[in-house]
C-alpha cells in the first residue's frame, strides 16, 4: 500500500466518522426496516420470519389499497393543480407590477408556517366558517363540513396542501423565469409572435429544468403527506383521507403491524424512487438549451 | 432591461388582481388571529359574527394557552434543536463536502461515497422511523439529542450536494498557495474556504430551519416517551386539553406561528434566495 499523504489523511479522518454517522442513522435502519418486512413482528414481544407473506397480504389488504388510492390521487391532482397556479402565480409576480418584492413575500407565508397548525386553522374554518356562508346564503352543498364527507374530505385535505406547496414552487419558477434572458422576449416582439406563442414556444421549453425541479419535488412532498392529515381528518371519515404515510404510523407504532407496515414502507420506498426516476428521465429529454 | 412589454409602464390591473389574491394567504390567519382574541361567549355560527373582531383585545387567552401547553418550555426546546441542527450542518456538512468535492473528480472512493450519501435524499421518513425508534431507545437517544442526531443525517444529502455543487466555483489553487506557505489541509480549510462558502451556509441555515423547525413527525416518535414538546408537538398533545376551547386553542396556535413569522420577516430576503438556490442546486 501507498503512503498517504498527510493531505489525504486529512481527507480520509474527516469523511469517515460522517460516512459511519450516515450508516447508522439511515442506512442501518433501512436495512433492520427491509428484514422486519419479513417478519411478524408486532412492535414488542417475540417473532418469526414469515418470508414474503407481509408483501403479498399487502396486496389484498383493502386498507392498504384504500391508502394508494387516496395517497395518488391526492399526489396527482395536486401536482398538476400545484404546477399549473405556481406557473401562473410566477408569470404575475415576474411581470412588471408595482410593489413586487413584497408581493413574493406575501405569498410566500404559507410555506414558512408548519403544516400542522395550518391543518388545525383550516379544519376550524371548513368546520364552522364555510358551513356558516352556506347556511346565511342557503347554499346546500356548503352546509356540511367538507371534512365530515367520506366521499370530499380528501378536497379539503387537497386545498390545504396545495395552498402550502403553491408557494414553494411559485418561488423557484420566478428564479426559473429570471433565467430567460431579455432579448429572447425581444426578438419575440421583433417577429411578432403573440403572447400566448411567446409562452407556449419560447418560455415554457426554456424553463423546462425547473418544471423537472418542481414536478420531482411537489410529487415527492404531496406522496408523503402527513402533518395536514394529522391535524385535519387523522385519516377519517371511514379511513378515506388515509394516506400511506399515516397508515404506516398509525398502524406500525400502535397497531401491532410493524412487520407488516414495514412491508408497506418498502414498496412506498420504491414508488418514491421509480417515479422520480421516471419524472426526471422523460422530462431530462425535454430541455432545451440557449 | 428592455423588450418584456411593449411599453415600461406598471402593468396595473395585474398588481390590483395580485392584491386583491393575498386574501388567499391572509384570510386563514386572520381568522386565526380574530379567535384567538375571543372569549367563548362570542363565538357565533352566523358569517358577520364569526368575521367580526372580538368585543375587546385581551391577551388572557394568550396568557392562559401558554400556561396550559407549557409554552416556554416547547419554546426553548423546538430554538434549541433548530439552532443546534443548522450549527451542526453547517459544520459537519461543509467540511465533509469539502473532503468529497476536492477528491470525487480524481478518486473512486469519494465519487461512490458521494453517491451513497446523496442518494439517501429519496428515502423517506416512512421506512426509517419504526426501526429508528427501536435503534434511538437503545442507544439512550430517544430524546432532544437524537432528534438533533437525526436531523444531522436526514440533512445530510441535500446539504452535501449543495456544498460540493458551491465548490466546484471555488478555485483550488488559493489551498494549493496556503499548502505551499505550510498550513495543513485542516487550517486552510477554517481559515480560507469555511469562510468563503458564506452564501451557501446561508442557504444551508434557511433550508434546515425551515424543515425542522415545522417538523412533527420525527419529534413525535422519537421524543414521545419523554413528555418533552416541540412547538409543533405541543399543538398535536395538547388537542384534548383545548377540548372545545376553540379561544384558547387558535390562541396556543398564533403562539406557535409567531416565533417562525418573525424570522421571516427579518430574513425574507436570504429565504426567498435560499429556497431558490437550494431547488435549483439540489
Amino acid at each position: 500500500m501507498k503512503k498517504m499523504s498527510s493531505r489525504n489523511k486529512t481527507y480520509w479522518a474527516i469523511i469517515t466518522p460522517v460516512v459511519i454517522l450516515f450508516f447508522t442513522f439511515n442506512t442501518l435502519p433501512m436495512i433492520k426496516g427491509v428484514i422486519y418486512s419479513f417478519t411478524n413482528y408486532r412492535g414488542y414481544g417475540t417473532y418469526d420470519y414469515v418470508g414474503i407473506r407481509n408483501y403479498i397480504d399487502l396486496f389484498t389488504d383493502a386498507r392498504v389499497g384504500k391508502s394508494y388510492l387516496f395517497t395518488f390521487k391526492y399526489a396527482i391532482v395536486g401536482t398538476v393543480l400545484v404546477n399549473v397556479l405556481s406557473l401562473i402565480m410566477a408569470l404575475g409576480l415576474n411581470s412588471r407590477i408595482r410593489f413586487k418584492s413584497a408581493l413574493r413575500g406575501i405569498y410566500f407565508v404559507p410555506n414558512v408556517l408548519g403544516g400542522l397548525v395550518i391543518g388545525y386553522i383550516f379544519s376550524f374554518i371548513f368546520t364552522y366558517i364555510i358551513p356558516a356562508v352556506g347556511t346565511t346564503f342557503h347554499i346546500g352543498w356548503m352546509q356540511n363540513s367538507i371534512l365530515a364527507s367520506e366521499k370530499y374530505a380528501w378536497i379539503g385535505v387537497l386545498i390545504v396542501g396545495v395552498w402550502q406547496a403553491v408557494a414553494m414552487n411559485t418561488i423557484i419558477y420566478i428564479s426559473g423565469l429570471q433565467t430567460v434572458p431579455g432579448d429572447v422576449y425581444e426578438a419575440c416582439m421583433l417577429d411578432g409572435a403573440s403572447k400566448w406563442q411567446e409562452f407556449f414556444k419560447v418560455t415554457l421549453p426554456l424553463v423546462v429544468p425547473f418544471i423537472t425541479i418542481n414536478l420531482v419535488l411537489s410529487t415527492k412532498n404531496l406522496l408523503m403527506v402527513f402533518d395536514q392529515i394529522m391535524s385535519l381528518t387523522k385519516g377519517g371519515p371511514a379511513q378515506s383521507t388515509e394516506s400511506i404515510s399515516y397508515l404506516i404510523y398509525r398502524n406500525g407504532m400502535d397497531g401491532g403491524q410493524f412487520g407488516f407496515q414495514s412491508a408497506n414502507a418498502v414498496i412506498f420506498f420504491l414508488v418514491i424512487v421509480a417515479i422520480s426516476i421516471f419524472q426526471m428521465t422523460v422530462l431530462g429529454k425535454k430541455e432545451e438549451q440557449l | 432591461m428592455m423588450g418584456r412589454d411593449k411599453d415600461s409602464k406598471t402593468n396595473w390591473m395585474l398588481t390590483i388582481v395580485l392584491i386583491l389574491g393575498t386574501v388567499t394567504v391572509f384570510f386563514p390567519l386572520y381568522m386565526a388571529f380574530i379567535i384567538a382574541f375571543k372569549q367563548q361567549s362570542e363565538m357565533t355560527n352566523d358569517v358577520a359574527g364569526a368575521l367580526a373582531f372580538p368585543a375587546r383585545w385581551s391577551l388572557d387567552n394568550f396568557r392562559q394557552a401558554m400556561e396550559v401547553t407549557d409554552f416556554g418550555h416547547s419554546l426553548g426546546n423546538s430554538l434549541l434543536i433548530t439552532l443546534a441542527t443548522i450549527a451542526l450542518s453547517i459544520l459537519v456538512h461543509s467540511v465533509a463536502g469539502y473532503a468529497i468535492g476536492r477528491n470525487m473528480a480524481k478518486k473512486k472512493s469519494f465519487r461512490f461515497i458521494y453517491l451513497y450519501i446523496v442518494s439517501g435524499m429519496f428515502v423517506p421518513f416512512s421506512i426509517l422511523m419504526m426501526p429508528l425508534v427501536k435503534q434511538t431507545a437503545q442507544m439512550g437517544l430517544g430524546n432532544k439529542v437524537g432528534v438533533i442526531l437525526l436531523y444531522l443525517v436526514f440533512y445530510m444529502p441535500m446539504n452535501i450536494l449543495l456544498y460540493t455543487g458551491y465548490l466546484k466555483n471555488i478555485p483550488v489553487v488559493l489551498e494549493e498557495a496556503a499548502g505551499i506557505d505550510g498550513a495543513s489541509t485542516w487550517k486552510t480549510y477554517w481559515k480560507i474556504i469555511f469562510p468563503m462558502m458564506g452564501p451557501m451556509h446561508a442557504t444551508v441555515a434557511v433550508l434546515t430551519a425551515l424543515g425542522t423547525w415545522n417538523d412533527v413527525m420525527t419529534p413525535l416518535v422519537i421524543m414521545s416517551g419523554t413528555g418533552e414538546n416541540t412547538l409543533p408537538l405541543a399543538q398535536l398533545n395538547f388537542q384534548t386539553q383545548f377540548g372545545t376551547n376553540y379561544n384558547l386553542a387558535f390562541a396556543s396556535y398564533i403562539l406557535s406561528l409567531i416565533p417562525i413569522l418573525i424570522f421571516y420577516i427579518v430574513c425574507q430576503k436570504q429565504i426567498l434566495s435560499g429556497v431558490a438556490n437550494g431547488a435549483v442546486k439540489g
